[in-house]
C-alpha cells in the first residue's frame, strides 16, 4: 500500500511537533532544576525556542503547502542568509570593540559582562560560527539543490538544522557573557550546547548527503566535495574535542577528557582543522559554485580540482601540532606538524589557481562587476594567507611569530580577506536570487563596501605585521651580557600605535558591513534598484534573467 | 556524459562534457606544471627533513633523524651557555659586599645591566619603567627613603617585602584613626591641615594649630616630633612635600583614616640572592642611594 503525500506530511509535522515537545521538556526540566542561574536561563532559552518551534509547525499543518516558483526549498536558505547578516555585524561590531580595549583598556568597563576575556570568544564564535556558520548553511542548501537538480531531504529538517544551529548561537553566546567556558579556543560551550549541536549537525549531514543521494545529475559537483568534507570533518572534531564528563546534569561545568599535552594537542587538533575545514573546505565550496555562475565561465582545471581536493583534506589534518612548536608537544609531532604544513601549500594554491583562473575570458567582470571583484579578491587572500601559514610553521620563523600579534594579523587576512569577502560576494549574489528580484538595490553601493572594507583589512594586516614582528624582536632582543633588553611592559607600549591603527582598520570593516545590510534590506523589500543597467544580468534571479544574446 | 564535451571558445580548451544548474562547466586542463613540481618539491623536502629530524611514531619511541636533534637537549644547552657566559661575575657578585661592587667597574656595569634587566621585568609593573613611581607605588629615584636607602636596606626590603606574608617581611602598622573611630572626622581634617603645614603647604592656619595637638598625641609616636619621620619603623617623612598616596587634603585624610598599608612581595622567593643584590645596586645606582 503506498503512502501518499499527505500521510508523509502528517509523518513529518507529528514528528516535529514531538521533537519539539522532548527538547522542550528537558529545557523546562534544566529551567526549573539547575542550581545555575545562567544553565537555567539556557533551559528557558530551550523551552522558548521548541515552544515557537511547536507553534509554528502546528499552524502550518492544516495550511496547503505551496511549492517554491524555484522548486527548491529556499525558506531556511533566506533564514540562514539573513542571520547571517545579523551575526555578521554584531561578531564585526564587538570584534572591533576588543581590539579599542586592546588599545584602552578602560574600555573594559571594569564589569565582567564586558570584559576582553569574555567578550573575545564571543567576536570569534559570532564571526566563525554565527556568520561563518550561516553562510555555509545558506550556501550548500542552496548550491546542493541547483547542482544536484534536487530539492532538499524532508521538509522540516532542514528547517530544523538552520533553526537549531541559530539556537545554538544563541547559548553560546550568552553563555560567555554570563561566564560558561569550557576554556577551549573556538570550543569554549558547555557540554550540553555541544550536545545539541551535535544533533542539529548530524541531522545537517543527513539532509546534505539525502539530497545528493537523490540526484538527478549522474555527477556530483565539486562544490559539493567540498561542503561535505566540511561537515563530515567538523562532526569528527567536534566530537572529539568537546568529549567532556559534566559534573551533573543540571550543572553547566564540565571536565575535558584529555589532560595536559594530549589535551593541548586534541584541541590544536580541532582548532587548525576548524580552520581547514570550516573555514577553508566549506568557503573552497562557496567559490567553487558562485565564481564560475557570476562570471559565466568554466571552472579552470576540472583534474586541479580532483587533486587539490584530496591532497587538501587528506594533509589539512596533519597540520594542528604547528600551532605547539616550542612546547612540551614531543618533537616529532612538531616535525610531522610542520612538513605536513609545507606540503599543503600546493593543496591550498590549488583552490586560489582554480578560482582565479576561472575568470580566464573574463577579466574585464573585476573592473565592471564589484561583487565579482569581492570573490576574486577574497581567492587572492586566501592564496596569500596560504602562503603566510606554511611559512608560520616553520619552527625558525615560528619562533618568531609564536604569540605575537603576527599570528592576529594572519588569522585576520584569512578570516575579513578570504572568508568575510567570499561571504559577502555570495550574499550579494544570493539575496536577489532568492527574494526573485530583478537586481541589487544598488551595485554602486557594492562599490563602496568594498573598498572600504579592502581599506580596513590592509590596515588590519598591515598594522599587526608591524606590530607582531616588532613584538617578537623585543621579546627576544638581549645585550651584550646576556640580559633581556625590554621587558613585558615595553613591548605592550610599544605596540599601542597598532593597536589603534588596527581598530580603526576594523572600524572600516565594520562600516563596509552596515552599507552591505542596508543595501541588501532595500533590496529584499523591493525596492525599485537605482541602477540596475549597471549590474550583469546574472545579478537578477534565475526565472528573471535575461537570456544572453547567441 | 562525453556525448556533451565542447571546446570552450575562449581558450580552446575542451570542456569535461558535465553540466550543473544549467551553465556550470569545466574545462579539462592539465594540472600546471609549476604547481606539480613546487608540490613535488615540498615533498621531497619534507622527506629530506624526516631524515634529519625526529619524525615518525614507531611502537615503543620514534625516528630519532640522523642530525640527532632534540629540542629539550637544545634548550637545557642554551640556558647553560647563558648561564656559562655570566658565571664568573655571577659568581663576583655573589662574594662580593655589596658595598664592594662599586668599587670594581666591570662588575658594577655586569651588576647593574642584571639589575635593571631584573627591574624590567619584576619591579616596573608597580614602580614603573623608569622607576618612577606612581600613586602608592614609591619613586626610587629620588633620595626619600620610607624603609632606608643604604644598598643594604634596599636589599632587606627587596628579598623580605613590606607588610608581605615573608616572616621577616618589613613590617608597619600605621593605625585606622578613621576606620577604627579613635579620631572623628574635623580631628582627621585638623590633623591633615597640619600635616600640610609641616610641607609648607597648609592654606588654613587656625585648623593647623588644632591638628598640631592631635598630632603631637596621636603621631610623634613614629613620625617624630618634627614629622621627620623614622625609616626604622618605616614611617615617611611628612616635612618633605614628597607623597605616597597623594598630597591633595583629600588624600591625607583617606591616609589617616584608612592607614592605608602598601604591600611589597618578598622576592627571594622568586628571584635568586645574585640577582636580588644586583636588584639592589641598580636601584641605589637611580640616584638616591645613601
Amino acid at each position: 500500500m503506498a503512502i501518499t503525500h499527505t500521510e508523509r506530511s502528517a509523518f513529518g509535522d507529528a514528528m516535529a511537533v514531538l521533537s519539539a515537545v522532548v527538547f522542550a521538556v528537558v529545557g523546562l526540566a534544566w529551567g526549573l532544576g539547575s542550581p545555575d542561574p545562567a544553565m537555567a536561563f539556557h533551559g528557558w532559552v530551550f523551552t522558548a525556542a521548541a515552544a515557537i518551534a511547536a507553534i509554528y509547525v502546528l499552524s502550518q499543518m492544516f495550511k496547503d503547502r505551496v511549492p517554491d516558483s524555484s522548486g527548491y526549498l529556499d525558506g531556511p536558505i533566506r533564514f540562514a542568509v539573513l542571520a547571517s547578516v545579523f551575526w555578521g555585524i554584531a561578531g564585526f561590531l564587538v570584534g572591533d570593540l576588543i581590539a579599542w580595549q586592546l588599545a584602552f583598556p578602560a574600555l573594559n568597563l571594569d564589569l565582567p559582562w564586558t570584559s576582553f576575556g569574555r567578550l573575545r570568544p564571543l567576536h570569534t564564535s559570532a564571526v566563525i560560527f554565527a556568520f561563518g556558520g550561516n553562510v555555509l548553511l545558506a550556501t550548500s542548501f542552496y548550491v546542493v539543490q541547483r547542482t544536484t537538480h534536487a530539492k532538499l531531504l524532508g521538509h522540516w529538517a532542514p528547517w530544523f538544522v538552520i533553526y537549531g544551529y541559530n539556537v545554538f548561537i544563541l547559548v553560546a553566546g550568552t553563555g560567555y557573557i554570563l561566564g560558561i567556558t569550557e576554556s577551549k579556543e573556538y570550543a569554549e560551550p558547555e557540554w550540553y550546547a555541544d550536545l545539541w549541536l551535535t544533533i542539529v549537525w548530524v541531522v545537517y549531514l543527513v539532509v546534505f548527503l539525502g539530497t545528493i543521494m537523490k540526484r538527478r545529475e549522474p555527477h556530483i559537483y565539486v562544490a559539493n566535495w567540498f561542503y561535505l568534507a566540511f561537515i563530515v570533518t567538523i562532526a569528527m572534531l567536534h566530537i572529539v574535542n568537546n568529549l567532556a564528563m559534566p559534573i551533573s546534569l543540571f550543572e553547566p561545568k564540565s571536565y575535558v577528557l584529555f589532560g595536559g599535552v594530549q589535551d593541548a594537542m586534541t584541541q590544536w587538533w580541532y582548532g587548525h582543522n576548524a580552520v581547514g575545514f570550516f573555514l577553508t573546505a566549506g568557503f573552497l565550496g562557496i567559490m567553487y559554485y558562485f565564481i564560475p555562475k557570476r562570471v559565466e565561465r568554466p571552472v579552470y582545471s576540472y583534474r586541479l580540482s580532483i587533486i587539490h581536493f584530496w591532497t587538501l583534506i587528506f594533509l589539512y589534518i596533519w597540520a594542528g601540532p604547528h600551532h605547539l612548536h616550542y612546547t612540551a608537544l614531543p618533537d616529532w609531532v612538531q616535525t610531522l606538524g610542520m612538513t605536513f604544513s609545507i606540503i599543503l601549500w600546493m593543496p591550498s594554491w590549488g583552490g586560489m589557481i582554480n578560482g582565479l583562473m576561472t575568470l580566464s575570458g573574463a577579466w574585464d567582470k573585476l573592473r565592471t562587476d564589484p561583487v565579482v571583484r569581492l570573490l576574486v579578491v577574497s581567492v587572492a587572500f586566501y592564496g596569500m594567507s596560504t602562503f603566510e601559514g606554511p611559512m608560520m610553521s616553520i619552527k625558525a620563523v615560528n619562533s618568531l611569530s609564536h604569540y605575537t600579534d603576527w599570528t592576529i594579523g594572519h588569522v585576520h587576512s584569512g578570516a575579513l580577506g578570504w572568508v568575510a569577502m567570499v561571504s559577502f560576494g555570495a550574499i550579494y549574489c544570493l539575496v536577489p536570487w532568492l527574494w526573485k528580484r530583478k537586481a541589487l538595490y544598488s551595485i554602486r553601493l557594492v562599490e563602496w563596501h568594498f573598498w572600504i572594507s579592502t581599506i580596513g583589512i590592509l590596515l588590519y594586516i598591515t598594522s599587526m605585521w608591524v606590530s607582531g614582528i616588532m613584538q617578537g624582536l623585543m621579546w627576544r632582543a638581549y645585550d651584550k651580557l646576556g640580559f633581556l633588553s625590554y621587558s613585558f611592559v615595553e613591548t605592550v607600549e610599544a605596540m599601542h600605535p597598532y593597536y589603534i591603527i588596527r581598530a580603526t582598520g576594523g572600524g572600516l570593516f565594520v562600516l563596509g558591513s552596515l552599507i552591505m545590510a542596508y543595501n541588501l534590506w532595500r533590496t529584499i523589500r523591493g525596492d525599485e534598484s537605482v541602477d540596475a543597467a549597471e549590474q550583469p544580468r546574472v545579478a537578477a534571479a534565475p526565472e528573471l534573467r535575461l537570456q544572453p544574446a547567441e | 556524459m562525453g556525448h556533451n564535451k565542447e571546446i570552450d571558445h575562449v581558450t580552446g580548451v575542451e570542456t569535461t562534457g558535465h553540466v550543473w544548474d544549467g551553465d556550470l562547466k569545466e574545462l579539462n586542463k592539465p594540472l600546471p606544471r609549476w604547481w606539480l613540481y613546487t608540490f613535488y618539491a615540498t615533498i621531497v623536502w619534507a622527506i629530506g627533513y624526516w631524515i634529519a629530524y625526529p619524525a615518525w611514531p614507531l611502537v615503543n619511541g620514534y625516528t630519532k633523524g640522523m642530525l640527532g636533534y632534540s629540542q629539550r637537549q637544545e634548550v637545557m644547552r642554551e640556558v647553560a651557555d647563558g648561564k656559562a657566559a655570566q658565571a664568573q661575575f655571577r659568581s663576583e657578585v655573589e662574594k662580593m659586599a655589596l658595598a664592594d661592587i662599586a668599587k670594581n667597574p666591570e662588575v658594577l656595569r655586569f651588576a647593574t645591566a642584571s639589575g635593571a634587566a631584573a627591574f624590567a621585568t619584576n619591579c616596573a609593573p608597580c614602580h614603573g619603567r623608569g622607576a618612577q613611581g606612581a600613586k602608592s607605588y614609591p619613586n626610587l629615584n629620588d633620595d626619600d627613603w620610607l624603609w632606608g636607602g643604604s644598598l643594604d636596606a634596599i636589599a632587606q626590603t627587596i628579598t623580605h617585602g613590606v607588610r608581605s606574608d615573608d616572616a621577616e617581611t618589613r613590617s608597619s602598622a600605621m593605625p585606622r584613626f578613621g576606620l577604627d573611630q579613635v579620631l572623628d572626622q574635623k580631628q582627621i581634617s585638623d590633623t591633615a591641615e597640619f600635616v600640610l603645614s609641616l610641607a609648607g603647604k597648609s592654606t588654613d592656619q587656625e585648623a593647623a594649630t588644632r591638628g598640631a595637638a592631635i598630632f603631637a598625641e596621636n603621631c610623634v609616636v613614629c613620625h617624630g616630633e618634627k614629622g621627620a619621620g623614622n625609616q626604622e619603623l618605616g614611617a615617611p617623612n611628612l616635612t618633605d612635600a614628597i607623597w605616597l598616596y597623594g598630597g591633595a587634603k583629600e588624600d591625607l585624610i583617606q591616609s589617616i583614616a584608612t592607614g592605608r598599608g602598601g604591600i611589597m612581595p618578598q622576592w627571594h622567593t622568586r628571584l635568586d640572592p645574585v640577582t636580588i643584590k644586583t636588584l639592589a645596586v641598580y636601584v641605589h645606582g637611580l640616584g638616591g642611594g645613601k
